[in-house]
C-alpha cells in the first residue's frame, strides 16, 4: 500500500505545484493519475520514487516513511517507466533489463534466467533479442523492454510516466492490453500517469481526476463516469464521450444516407427484390414526376407486405403517409421520445427546405452509440 | 631518389626525432586529457561555469603557436618543458569542448531513468554517461593529437627537439631532403595517430552506438 499525506511540494516556495495531497493506493491495483498539464500528476508520481522530494508531508510504502529510506535502495525496489523509454543504448537489451538486478548485485546466472523469462513473457525470445541493441527495435518494442526493465527486480510497486503517450494508436493499444494482462497475472501496485482519459478509463482499477495540484475525484472509472463529483470532473471526462451527452447528438448525425429507394408506381414484387437486393426492412417511396430532391412521399416497411396478394400492387397503394417528419436540428433525445411515444422505428429526417436527409432507424443510432459508424452499408 | 637514399642514411636520426616529437606530443596530450575529461565532466552541469571554461579556452586557441611557445619560455626556459606546456594548452579546448559536447548529447531521459532505477551518480557517471560521450571525447582527442603533433613542429625553435628541428635545420643549410624528411615524416605520424586513435575509438565505442539500424 502507499499512502500519501499531507504532502506538498513547490518549487519557487510561492506556488505549490502539489497542494496538501491525500492519497492511498492499495496493494495490486492500478492506479491512474489523470488531468492535464501542469496539474501536477507527474510531480505527484515522482515523490514517490524520490525523484522529487515533497516540501511538506509524508510518503508511505507499507507503512515505511520512504523519507527515510535510502534513496537507490528504495528506486531499486520501484519499477520506473517513462514515456521516452530512456533505455541505455551502449548496452545489450538482455543487459538493460538486467540492469537493476546487476545494481542489487544479484547472482549471474539468477539474472540471466530472469532476463529470459522477462523476454519470454512480453513476447520477445530471448534468442532472437537478447543481443540485439534498442535502436535495432521498433518504438513499441522498446517500451516493452522498459516495462519488462522495470519488472527485472522484481518490484511490487511500478511507476509509469505516460508510458505509451508516444507511441502510434495501434502499438499505443496493443501495449494497453498486454499491461492489463500482466497485471491480471502479476498484481503489481501500478502508479500510472496519463492526460489521457480514454487510456485512464480502459486501465485503471482507480483513477484520481487531478487539478491544481490536488485530487479533484477520487474513485472506479464507472463512477467517475456515472457520477462526476462536479463539472470539472464531467468536462475532463466527458466532452469526447458522447453516449454520456446524448443531447449533444443531433438527427443529422444518427441518421443513415443510405437508403433504398422505390418509384410510388413499382410494384410488390419489384419491392420484395429490393427488400433482398439491399438487406433492409424499409424502402424510401418517391414519386418520380416530383422534383429530384423534394420527391418523397412514403415509407414501405417489410410488415406492410404481409396479406398483399396481388403481386401487382403498387407502392402507392400500401405505402406509409402519415409520416412523422424529424428536424436534422433535433436532438437524439427528443429523436428517441418521439420514436417511443408513437411507437416508429423509422424516422425520415428533413432539413429546413424540407429535403429529406436520410432516415433513422434502430440500427444508425446503434452504430453511432458503439462508435461503428460504416462508410457504406447497403439498406 | 635522393630522398630515399636520405631517409635510408639517416634513419637513426628520424627515428630519434619522431620518437622526440611524438614525447612531446604525447605527453602534451595525455596531460591535456588527464585535465580536460574531468574539468568537461565538472563543469557540464553548470551552463555559466561552463560557458567560462570555454572562453577561456577559446581565448588560448586565438595565441599564435609561436607566441604562445614564447609566452611559456620565461616560465619553463628552453627545450621540451615549455613546449610540453604550450602544446597541452592548445589541446585543452577540443578535449574539453568535445567532452562537454558529448555529455549533452546524451539524452536526458536516459539519465533520468538511470536515475529513476537507482543508479547512485558516480554510477550513472561511469556506467551511462562516459559510455555514450566516449566516441565524441575520443573525436576530441583525435583533433588535439592531429594539431598537436603539427604544433609540435614549431617547439624545435625553443630547443624541444622533435621533427621540426630536420625542417628548419634543412631550411638554414637549404637541404631540401632534410626539409621533406621532416615534414613527411611529421605528416605521416599525424596520419598514423589519428588512425590509431580512431581504432581505439571505435573499439571503446558500444555497437549499439555505432551499428547501423538492422
Amino acid at each position: 500500500m502507499i499512502r500519501l499525506v499531507g504532502v506538498s511540494k513547490s518549487y519557487d516556495k510561492v506556488n505549490n505545484v502539489v497542494e496538501n495531497l491525500d492519497l492511498e493506493i492499495k496493494t495490486g491495483e492500478l492506479v491512474v493519475l489523470v488531468g492535464e498539464s501542469g496539474c501536477g500528476k507527474t510531480t505527484t508520481m515522482k515523490m514517490i520514487n524520490r525523484l522529487i522530494e515533497p516540501t511538506k508531508g509524508e510518503i508511505f510504502i507499507d507503512e515505511n516513511n520512504i523519507l527515510d529510506m535510502d534513496k537507490n535502495e528504495l528506486r531499486r525496489n520501484i519499477g520506473y517507466v517513462i514515456q521516452n523509454v530512456g533505455l541505455f543504448p551502449h548496452l545489450s537489451i538482455a543487459k538493460n533489463i538486467a540492469v537493476v538486478p546487476s545494481l542489487c548485485k544479484m547472482e549471474k546466472g539468477l539474472i540471466d534466467k530472469k532476463v529470459m523469462e522477462l523476454l519470454n513473457m512480453i513476447e520477445l525470445p530471448p534468442e532472437e533479442y537478447a543481443n540485439r541493441f534498442p535502436r535495432e527495435l521498433s518504438g513499441g518494442q522498446q517500451q516493452r523492454i522498459g516495462v519488462a526493465r522495470a519488472l527485472a527486480n522484481d518490484p511490487d510497486v511500478i511507476l509509469m510516466d505516460e508510458p505509451f503517450s508516444a507511441l502510434d494508436p495501434i502499438t499505443r493499444e496493443q501495449l494497453q492490453n498486454e499491461l492489463l494482462k500482466l497485471q491480471a497475472t502479476l498484481n503489481k501496485t501500478i502508479v500510472f500517469v496519463t492526460h489521457d482519459i480514454d487510456e485512464a478509463i480502459k486501465l485503471g482499477d482507480r483513477i484520481a481526476v487531478m487539478a491544481d495540484g490536488n485530487i479533484i475525484q477520487y474513485d472506479t472509472p464507472e463512477e467517475i463516469l456515472k457520477n462526476p463529483i462536479n463539472k470539472f470532473v464531467e468536462a475532463f471526462v466527458g466532452t469526447d464521450r458522447l453516449w454520456k451527452t446524448p443531447e449533444m447528438l443531433k438527427a443529422q448525425d444518427i441518421l443513415s444516407k443510405y437508403m433504398a429507394v422505390i418509384g410510388s408506381d413499382r410494384s410488390v414484387a419489384h419491392a420484395i427484390e429490393l427488400f433482398k437486393k439491399h438487406d433492409t426492412d424499409v424502402l424510401v417511396v418517391v414519386d418520380n414526376a416530383l422534383p429530384k430532391d423534394k420527391n418523397f412521399v412514403g415509407i414501405v416497411g417489410i410488415d406492410r407486405l404481409k396479406g398483399v396478394v396481388d403481386h401487382d400492387t403498387k407502392m402507392k397503394d400500401i405505402m406509409k403517409v402519415d409520416i412523422t417528419k424529424f428536424n436534422a436540428e433535433m436532438s437524439l433525445v427528443e429523436v428517441l421520445k418521439i420514436r417511443k411515444e408513437k411507437n416508429i422505428s423509422v424516422s425520415p429526417v428533413f432539413d429546413e427546405d424540407d429535403r429529406l436527409l436520410g432516415i433513422i432507424t434502430s440500427r444508425s443510432i446503434l452504430n453511432v452509440l458503439t462508435g461503428i459508424i460504416p462508410e457504406s452499408e447497403a439498406y | 631518389m635522393n630522398l630515399i637514399n636520405y631517409f635510408i642514411e639517416n634513419a637513426d636520426l628520424l627515428v630519434d626525432k619522431t620518437f622526440e616529437h611524438i614525447f612531446l606530443a604525447g605527453i602534451a596530450v595525455a596531460l591535456a586529457c588527464s585535465l580536460g575529461v574531468p574539468v568537461g565532466f565538472a563543469i557540464s552541469n553548470n551552463a555559466k561555469l561552463a560557458k567560462n571554461v570555454m572562453n577561456v579556452a577559446n581565448v588560448i586557441q586565438t595565441i599564435p603557436s609561436l607566441a604562445l611557445f614564447a609566452f611559456a619560455m620565461p616560465l619553463f626556459g628552453i627545450g621540451a618543458k615549455p613546449a610540453i606546456f604550450a602544446l597541452f594548452l592548445y589541446a585543452l579546448l577540443p578535449i574539453i569542448k568535445n567532452t562537454l559536447l558529448g555529455i549533452h548529447n546524451v539524452d536526458p531521459a536516459i539519465i533520468e531513468s538511470a536515475r529513476g532505477m537507482g543508479m547512485s551518480e558516480i554510477q550513472i557517471l561511469f556506467k551511462v554517461e562516459v559510455p555514450l560521450a566516449i566516441a565524441v571525447i575520443m573525436g576530441g582527442v583525435r583533433i588535439a593529437t592531429v594539431t598537436g603533433i603539427g604544433i609540435a613542429t614549431i617547439a624545435a625553435l625553443i630547443g624541444a627537439g622533435g621533427l621540426g628541428q630536420l625542417i628548419y635545420q634543412g631550411i638554414s643549410m637549404m637541404d631540401f631532403d632534410m626539409i621533406l624528411a621532416g615534414a613527411i615524416s611529421s605528416a605521416v605520424l599525424a596520419l598514423l595517430a589519428d588512425f590509431v586513435l580512431g581504432q581505439v575509438e571505435k573499439k571503446l565505442t558500444s555497437k549499439g552506438i555505432t551499428k547501423q539500424k538492422a
